[in-house]
């Protein structure tokens, strides 16, 4: 696929939820689903974005530029759940359902103890739920026995028994690890919602004047922002790479690097905001609260640092470096996760 | 979009081959040289070894074959260079040359510099040191001092630089002067000059860092006279060309792989089970490091594309000197042992010590967030990027 095709796709997705997200989440704030946004994104056929070529997407690097648009806007809105389940669904054999869908993966915790599965993403809103269990199965359920439950940011976050059959069941093929994929576009909405607590926190710098200068002419504050740069430029740059290498050291990676930007942008924007960006009036917290909400879903900076601390030590130290560059190399490790390697 | 991208460069065709060329080099010359491993450019100084490297065609690998070049791509040096980083080998005789006056003087430099000089370089056999600061001017490179007039059919060039890195071992220094009036942007009237440092009559003096170590000299120009073939592009265009020489400067991998020997021995110290705190604690490494390199590849692919990505560059050299002292910091606290200067302990050979290696990183780590630019002052570059002044 083109750039020119790439940046066509996430100028559509960043005009759509520009468009639809303020009122949708004023709506979800209400407890309503937005039901308009969701027609109006699945409208635009770009929760197919993901899907390999041949299965009608434009591949995983343009999925994950749909979901940093998601981010950048606070869309609140299943988009990486339905995506990344109906990219889970073609790799399986299985047919996606259509509507917006829900997915449970298994990175920390939240595959609760068998029999439920706790702090499933949109449940009560769902068609189905896409549920990644143990040794790559993949079942399709009906959202049943829903205890609703919330993340920082507000968006669904529900708890959901595990009872009777499944409405289809399908096995993934060994190299996609739905936990991984799910963890990358985690990390591509982060990005994406870094990129605006940037802009936001620059803009204020530029506007607002204390002793009399801009509070961007002050070098603190040049400093911070500048740290917020690099904190959302490294974010980015590893689910880049990610996309591009499809590596599980690399999706891993991705996630750790974002989860760990969060809190540090997050407090950064808040600090150069003052009092006005602690308001509930104020809109930062749209976009921090999803900073601190993302950060630890999926998996977190820890979990991940775990995981790739121990892959690390595999060789000993004289195979650290080759590691790390085939784990950074597209085509040498059989592609992690997603789209045009899997085969349905 | 405010912010910036660092999207992965197409890599060319050959390019693991190259790698796993490098990789045999690299081998067999340890072997043979029994040089110590150290990812620290800075090093260690071995004239054979760069000869060995230019034998190779591994320097001035992207110039062009008429000045001794081989017309590879920027993406291709790349994997070469960070392929010698990693493994720790010494590169430190040819680097500068390599790195920013070879360049330099490609983009700027006379039809007659380039010929004299560039295949020399090419070849490993003639070294740079860099005349930027000045007693007076640190981080306020515009506040140079050093003046060059116009003095017969040459310039006379009076005044000091210091800090200048290998002055003592080098062949050529490009010396940043004043020839005119600053002006109101303070970066008009200055201008750049090859200065023959074991010819034109500089006065060199030894400056030993605190870990004993004689890198630094003071550079002293007492009325040195050089021929008007020496100026460096156009009179009053050196503001332009300096900015582009640090570009060059800071975007290597150099600047992200300083303490990677390091975070391969902690790494060999955790063993194939780390307990989790300390499995953690590499895997935060691991992942700054996957980072970072896919950041650092990035600005080699905007090199190759012709940009001059100076901002880009900055970020990476910010946040990669911090994550060098991170790895060291890292390896001290997980693996207790009281870093020792040299070699005192007694360690030797090919394998020295663990505590020598960290000591070395500790005095050695002051040096990586102010060389190449202050990361306060690559801060200020970045708030620039994004529009802000």
């Amino acid at each position: 696929m083109s750039d020119e095709t790439l940046r066509l796709i996430e100028q559509t997705a960043d005009d759509l939820f520009a468009a639809e997200s303020g009122a949708a989440r004023a709506a979800l704030a209400k407890g309503e689903w937005p039901e308009g946004a969701w027609q109006a994104f699945a409208a635009t056929g770009l929760a197919q974005a993901a899907l390999p070529e041949d299965a009608g997407g434009a591949g995983l690097a343009a999925g994950l530029a749909v979901l940093r648009a998601a981010g950048r806007h606070a869309a609140p809105l299943p988009v990486a759940e339905t995506m990344m389940a109906t990219l889970l669904c073609h790799a399986a054999g299985m047919e996606a359902p259509p509507g917006p869908l829900a997915l449970s993966t298994t990175a920390a915790g939240e595959d609760g103890d068998g029999s439920t599965v706790r702090r499933v993403p949109w449940a009560r809103f769902a068609s189905a739920v896409a549920v990644v269990g143990p040794e790559g199965t993949l079942t399709l359920r009906t959202p049943a026995d829903v205890v609703e439950g919330a993340n920082l940011a507000g968006e669904p976050r529900d708890d959901m028994a595990l009872s009777g059959p499944p409405a289809a069941a399908g096995t993934l093929p060994p190299d996609t690890d739905g936990t991984l994929l799910m963890a990358l576009a985690r990390a591509a909405q982060l990005r994406g919602a870094m990129e605006q607590a940037l802009a936001m926190t620059v803009r204020y710098a530029s506007e607002r004047e204390q002793f009399g200068r801009p509070l961007a002419r002050f070098q603190a504050i040049q400093h911070h922002l500048a740290e917020i740069a690099g904190e959302a430029a490294a974010s980015g740059a590893a689910v880049d790479a990610a996309a591009e290498a499809r590596t599980p050291f690399a999706f891993a990676a991705a996630k750790a690097r974002a989860s760990q930007a969060a809190g540090t942008i997050a407090r950064l924007a808040h600090q150069v905001h003052g009092a006005i960006g602690y308001t509930a009036e104020h809109d930062l917290h749209h976009w921090t609260k999803r900073l601190w909400a993302w950060r630890d879903e999926c998996g977190n900076e820890a979990h991940w640092w775990r995981v790739l601390g121990t892959d690390a030590g595999q060789g000993g130290g004289a195979a650290l470096w080759p590691m790390l560059v085939a784990a950074g190399t597209a085509g040498t490790d059989a592609a992690a996760a997603a789209g045009e390697g899997a085969r349905p | 979009m405010t912010g910036f991208d660092f999207p992965p460069p197409v890599m060319p065709p050959g390019v693991e081959a190259l790698r796993a060329e490098v990789r045999a080099f690299l081998a067999q010359s340890q072997a043979e040289e029994g040089w110590r491993p150290d990812s620290d450019f800075g090093s260690d100084w071995s004239a054979s070894f760069s000869r060995a490297l230019g034998a190779r065609g591994w320097i001035g690998m992207t110039w062009p074959a008429a000045y001794g070049g081989h017309e590879r791509s920027a993406l291709e040096r790349y994997v070469v260079i960070e392929e010698l980083l990693a493994a720790g080998a010494p590169v430190y005789a040819h680097w500068v040359a390599d790195r920013q006056s070879g360049p330099l003087l490609l983009r700027f430099g006379s039809e007659a510099q380039r010929r004299a000089i560039l295949p020399r370089i090419a070849a490993g056999g003639c070294y740079f040191a860099i005349g930027m600061s000045e007693p007076d001017s640190g981080s306020d490179l515009a506040s140079v001092r050093t003046r060059a007039v116009r003095s017969g059919d040459g310039w006379r060039i009076d005044g000091t630089k210091v800090w200048t890195s290998n002055a003592h071992r080098s062949h050529y220094m490009i010396a940043l002067c004043r020839t005119g009036p600053a002006g109101e942007s303070r970066h008009e009237g200055l201008s750049q000059f090859l200065i023959d440092l074991e010819g034109d009559g500089v006065e060199v003096n030894p400056i030993v860092n605190l870990a004993g170590k004689h890198d630094f000299n003071e550079c002293v120009f007492d009325g040195v006279t050089i021929p008007a073939d020496r100026l460096i592009g156009r009179e009053g265009d050196g503001w332009r060309q300096v900015t582009g020489e640090l570009a060059l400067e800071r975007s290597g991998p150099e600047r992200i792989l300083s303490t990677f020997h390091l975070l391969a021995a902690l790494v060999e110290a955790a063993g194939p089970a780390p307990e989790p705190r300390l499995a953690e604690a590499i895997g935060r490494l691991v992942a700054e490091f996957y980072a970072l390199r896919a950041m650092s590849l990035a600005v080699a692919g905007r090199l190759e594309a012709g940009a001059l990505p100076d901002v880009e560059a900055a970020i990476v050299k910010d946040m990669g000197t911090r994550f060098e002292a991170e790895v060291a910091e890292t390896l001290r606290r997980a693996v207790p042992l009281e870093p020792v200067a040299g070699d005192r302990d007694g360690a030797g050979g090919n394998a020295p010590s663990l505590a020598s290696a960290l000591g070395a990183s500790v005095l050695g780590l002051p040096s990586f967030t102010l060389r190449g630019g202050t990361n306060e002052i690559l801060r200020s570059i970045i708030a620039r990027g994004l529009g802000v002044r």
